[in-house]
């Protein structure tokens, strides 16, 4: 059984249709990456799936099904006291599991003890996109959402952010659906692509939906950038 | 001291401990603003309960109420105009209570006053502070989540709207609790600045709420010891009428000033 069934998915915020008819299914373990220019409803779409947004059509999670979620750009206050200590702690105790995984989980995405008691808007860009991975990790999910998870790192960081994500995957058996910008680790990690401009355009294994005519037609002019920039 | 006059400083004192801890998640929430708007807008409830020669908490207590809800609508709205809302909502309120309240009742309704208290008045007071400390400490992890990013709440599965919902209640049942010494102006001052001087001490959470907590109990008790042995304070040719409220305020104020000196150091 699939772990995820959308049928005919559409999207109306404020009058504006920013998700139109898209169906798609996602299987256990599965890796999907969700393609597309600026404004195709990426971010809409993860939060349609989350049911964060308003939607038409049909959202049909596994029953039981755990979802881990990692936002886009997610802007810490910098005067906060709190600590990824006090906020694994806090979604522990909010979905009912045992607190003592979260050292596990917290080095599995690589925080140390000092930087788990560091208030979070004390962390560096990358430790903080390591902490909401491990935050979206607890509970055990059967699949993760990830938002555009490097949008807000150097590139060296964005390198080990996407090696973490990989290795998680594989060590969890998790399935995953991830925003990403970046081919070359769209390429060499995803199961699925899934080819988004408001509707789909395409959704295949990596080799049909990266060819060329299909890039083109999704990113228009914009799209020797990207081949330039990251094939 | 008469048991009235005690039952009136035990509840003064455990109100200002929930005023710290409510203040301290008003101030991560960054809602210092609504919260005080929230403590005006029980000027024209009390101040038409006294017209009408009702209980004035009782008509705090229902503009209270109407308050909270409007501006959780508000909120929930999220844009910009929310401010501008907010802001015409304080100075109505403001103008409309001082318009309704009995000139004679209108000083004590603004800025409090010690004032004994029975033994009912006193129980449903404890009864409150005990809705509110144990909305604090059953929920504080909902709020820590919903403070953090409210998307990532909600992905947890949690209701933000319902979060804030209840803690706008607790905020207001916190003001509702201080109207009686603190007076309507006054009022959103003690979940304010003692939250301001905790932050300015501490880096930790457990910390921030212990040294909010205790700043605000702090301000009370000095603020009661002052106003209990003295009426006024000379300097010079000038007399100071040393008011309940004022004085806790003013109290809590210089607290945050030591603080500030103490954090910039």
């Amino acid at each position: 059984m699939n772990l995820l069934n959308v049928k005919n998915l559409s999207v109306l915020i404020e009058q504006k249709l920013l998700i139109e008819n898209l169906s798609f299914e996602l299987a256990r373990g599965e890796k999907l990456c969700v393609l597309g220019p600026n404004g195709a409803g990426k971010t809409v779409l993860l939060r349609a799936l989350l049911r964060l947004v308003p939607y038409r059509g049909e959202i049909t999670w596994a029953p039981d099904v755990r979802i881990g979620y990692v936002p886009q750009k997610l802007e810490a206050d910098r005067h906060l006291p709190l600590t990824y200590n006090d906020l694994f702690e806090a979604k522990c105790k909010t979905i009912n599991v045992p607190t003592k995984n979260t050292v596990e989980i917290a080095q599995s995405v690589g925080l140390t003890k000092e930087m788990l008691e560091t208030p979070v808007g004390h962390l560096s860009s990358g430790q903080f996109q390591r902490g909401l991975i491990g935050f979206a990790l607890i509970g055990q999910p059967d699949v993760l959402l990830l938002d555009e998870p490097t949008a807000s790192i150097d590139e060296p960081g964005e390198e080990h952010i996407y090696e973490l994500i990989g290795r998680l995957q594989n060590q969890f058996n998790l399935a995953s659906i991830m925003v990403s910008h970046d081919l070359t680790f769209v390429s060499r990690y995803a199961t699925t692509v899934l080819c988004l401009n408001r509707r789909s355009l395409c959704i295949g294994s990596p080799q049909v939906a990266l060819s060329p005519e299909v890039l083109k037609n999704l990113y228009g002019e914009a799209y020797s950038y990207y081949h330039h920039t990251h094939c | 001291m008469t048991s009235q006059e005690s039952y009136a400083t035990v509840l003064a004192l455990l109100t200002a401990l929930a005023a710290g801890l409510v203040g301290s998640f008003a101030q991560m929430k960054r809602m210092s603003l609504a919260g005080d708007v929230i403590s005006h807008v029980a000027l024209p409830g009390l101040g038409l309960a006294l017209l009408f020669g009702i209980n004035p908490l009782l008509g705090a207590a229902v503009a209270l109420l109407l308050g909270t809800i409007l501006i959780w609508h508000l909120q929930k709205g999220g844009t910009l105009t929310t401010d501008v809302a907010i802001g015409v909502i304080f100075t109505g309120a403001l103008a409309i209570g001082t318009l309704v309240t009995p000139s004679e009742d209108l000083i004590e309704a603004l800025f409090g006053g010690f004032q004994d208290l029975g033994l009912p008045a006193f129980l449903v007071g404890i009864l409150l502070v005990l809705v509110i400390l144990t909305y604090i400490y059953t929920s504080r992890q909902k709020l820590i989540l919903r403070i953090f990013s409210p998307e990532l709440a909600a992905a947890t599965g949690i209701n933000v709207s319902r979060v804030d919902l209840y803690f706008l209640l607790v905020f207001s049942t916190t003001v509702l609790l201080g109207l009686r010494f603190l007076g309507a102006l006054l009022v959103g001052a003690l979940i304010i600045v003692p939250a301001a001087i905790g932050r300015q001490l501490t880096h930790t959470l457990t910390a921030f709420l212990s040294a909010s907590a205790l700043a605000s109990v702090l301000s009370v008790a000095i603020g009661l010891a002052i106003t209990h042995y003295y009426t006024h304070l000379a300097i010079g040719t000038i007399t100071i009428n040393l008011a309940l409220g004022p004085t806790v305020i003013s109290v809590a104020t210089i607290l945050f000033v030591f603080s500030f000196l103490r954090k910039k150091n």
